[in-house]
């Protein structure tokens, strides 16, 4: 098999209809990079689950002495008693799984560590403004919040029970419905990017019938009659692909990383993952352009 | 060697032996009591034909339009299958052939068509050198075989002619050597001087007539008449898809 020939044959075919080449690219470049929009947004959002996984459900905030809220006014800064009581009742609780105090000092370093980007804020707050803290750990947090809320009603030395998770609920939903509207489009894509890559090969077929004729009748293996045809979607799948890479290291960049400012914490996506996602559709986009071809060539060649 | 510029079928040297197909017992072409029905049609295009073909041989193909010549040719190449009945060529069954051994079988045949079917924006030489291109052959042993050829149907000189610069004879000739340069087993030829004037055709056959000399087995569809009277060689006649006459050294027949 000589790749001087091979190559010939391939340049001939991708000059002869242009155009539908120009085309191709196009299609499998917004393709790919919609795909690797939604498989981006999918690890962001998986990033960020992950952090908050190992995070408390409920957080019951105590009294301080600064507390600007009308009950702590009303009972003052929470006892050590009070703090004995909850801790005790919150323990007693079947639904509760875990219970963690955090001290005044301990809330204060991880108010600083997580606000660390925003070091005028920091320095605005005293370290006793600062609540401590019940970090409660629950065994099934859907329905169980309610309950543990509802029981806690009224003990005295409690500022706010907070439910975390409620929080991000919403920042979930927008990320997901991005996730997934941008999954469709992309399916819609892929199927536009098939039928294009079909009707291309099959139009650079009719347009050499001549010649693969003459290869079929003169005994060229099939592999060899297909090849050119075969690379030829290849090379396009590849130059639409480089434009998608392209594409979605804008992305990350432009839009991802700068999200990065809107969070207290570290969930920005490393180089590592673009990579990753770049690979997948590099994978995706031979893998459309050489599969399509090669059944479309077996349909209309008459191998 | 002195060369008569006005008889080109004047042979001048040997032609190189490369080692062709590997060796067969048996008959090159065996059909047994095949018949091929193509959908569309009431009547069988071949119907119980039994042919056994020797290596060596020369066989011209008689009969009218529709008489199922090409059909054979066809069946033989296996681009057609037959609707029953058994085909050996050059010793495979075409029956049990896959199909990604049909080139390698194709490779032992060669064929020469009535409308040349030449590369029209390839030279002389490159259309006689595609066929071992695409078949995977070095550039060197290309570069060796094809001026070779290309002499032996008489068209030294012509080799950086593009096929429009050619008249018929000559491009008919291109396909011959294109045909034969890979050493087939077997050259079919479908009515190959069917667009060609009776004075060009006799120095095709006398082409074809030293390929067959190299060993080549030739089967030739035609209804050349003064063809075949000048040969005398085996001729087999088709009337209607059935062999009517099989002589070893005969002539076209006076029906037609």
């Amino acid at each position: 098999m000589r790749s001087n020939f091979v190559f010939q044959e391939i340049w001939i075919g991708l000059r002869r209809n242009l155009t539908m080449t120009v085309v191709l690219i196009v299609v499998v470049a917004i393709s790919l990079f919609l795909l690797g929009m939604g498989l981006l947004i999918m690890k962001q959002v998986n990033n960020t689950r992950t952090f908050w996984q190992g995070k408390v459900e409920i957080s019951v905030y105590l009294c301080t002495a600064t507390s600007p809220s009308v009950v702590c006014r009303r009972s003052g800064p929470a006892t050590p008693q009070d703090r004995a009581q909850i801790m005790h009742h919150l323990q007693a609780l079947p639904q509760v799984e875990h219970v963690d105090y955090e001290s005044q000092p301990q809330a204060y370093q991880r108010f600083k560590q997580e606000f660390s980007n925003q070091p005028n804020f920091v320095q605005a707050v005293a370290p006793d403004e600062i609540p401590d803290s019940f970090r409660v750990k629950l065994r099934n947090p859907a329905t169980d919040y309610a309950i543990v809320a509802g029981t806690l009603q009224g003990e005295p030395g409690i500022d706010q029970i907070m439910d975390e998770r409620s929080l991000l609920d919403k920042f979930y939903k927008l990320l997901n419905g991005l996730r997934n509207g941008s999954l469709i489009v992309a399916l819609i894509m892929v199927v536009a990017a098939v039928l294009l890559v079909g009707n291309t090969i099959r139009l650079s077929a009719f347009n050499r019938r001549k010649e693969t004729g003459i290869m079929r009748l003169v005994g060229a293996s099939n592999f060899y009659v297909q090849l050119p045809f075969l690379l030829e979607a290849v090379i396009a799948g590849l130059l639409g692909w480089i434009i998608a890479s392209g594409l979605l290291l804008v992305l990350k960049v432009l839009w991802l990383d700068t999200l990065q400012q809107y969070f207290t914490f570290n969930v920005q996506l490393s180089a590592a993952d673009l990579v990753q996602v770049v690979t997948l559709a590099l994978c995706a986009g031979i893998l459309l352009c050489g599969a399509t071809s090669f059944l479309t060539l077996r349909r209309y060649l008459r191998i | 060697m002195d060369r008569r510029a006005g008889d080109p079928a004047r042979p001048r040297r040997i032609v190189s032996r490369l080692p062709s197909s590997r060796v067969c017992d048996g008959p090159v072409i065996h059909f047994d009591n095949v018949t091929k029905m193509y959908p569309s049609q009431s009547r069988a295009a071949l119907e119980n034909v039994n042919i056994d073909v020797e290596k060596g041989e020369f066989v011209f193909l008689i009969g009218p339009s529709g008489s199922g010549k090409s059909t054979f040719l066809r069946l033989v190449l296996k681009e057609e299958r037959p609707t029953s009945g058994r085909i050996h060529v050059a010793g495979n069954d075409l029956a049990r052939l896959t199909n990604w051994k049909v080139p390698h079988l194709r490779r032992k045949i060669g064929c020469v068509f009535q409308d040349f079917r030449l590369l029209p924006n390839k030279t002389v030489y490159q259309n006689v050198g595609f066929a071992l291109e695409v078949i995977g052959k070095p550039r060197r042993f290309i570069r060796r075989v094809v001026p070779e050829v290309i002499d032996l149907v008489g068209l030294d000189g012509k080799a950086d002619r593009m096929p429009d610069e050619l008249s018929g004879g000559e491009q008919q000739r291109v396909a011959m050597a294109r045909a034969f340069v890979n050493r087939p087993m077997i050259l079919l030829a479908d009515e190959p001087t069917g667009n060609i004037d009776p004075g060009t055709s006799i120095g095709i056959m006398k082409v074809l007539d030293r390929i067959n000399r190299t060993g080549t087995t030739v089967v030739m569809a035609t209804h050349d008449a003064a063809i075949v009277d000048s040969m005398r060689k085996r001729v087999i006649e088709l009337e209607h898809g059935k062999v009517v006459r099989d002589q070893p050294r005969g002539v076209y027949g006076q029906a037609y």
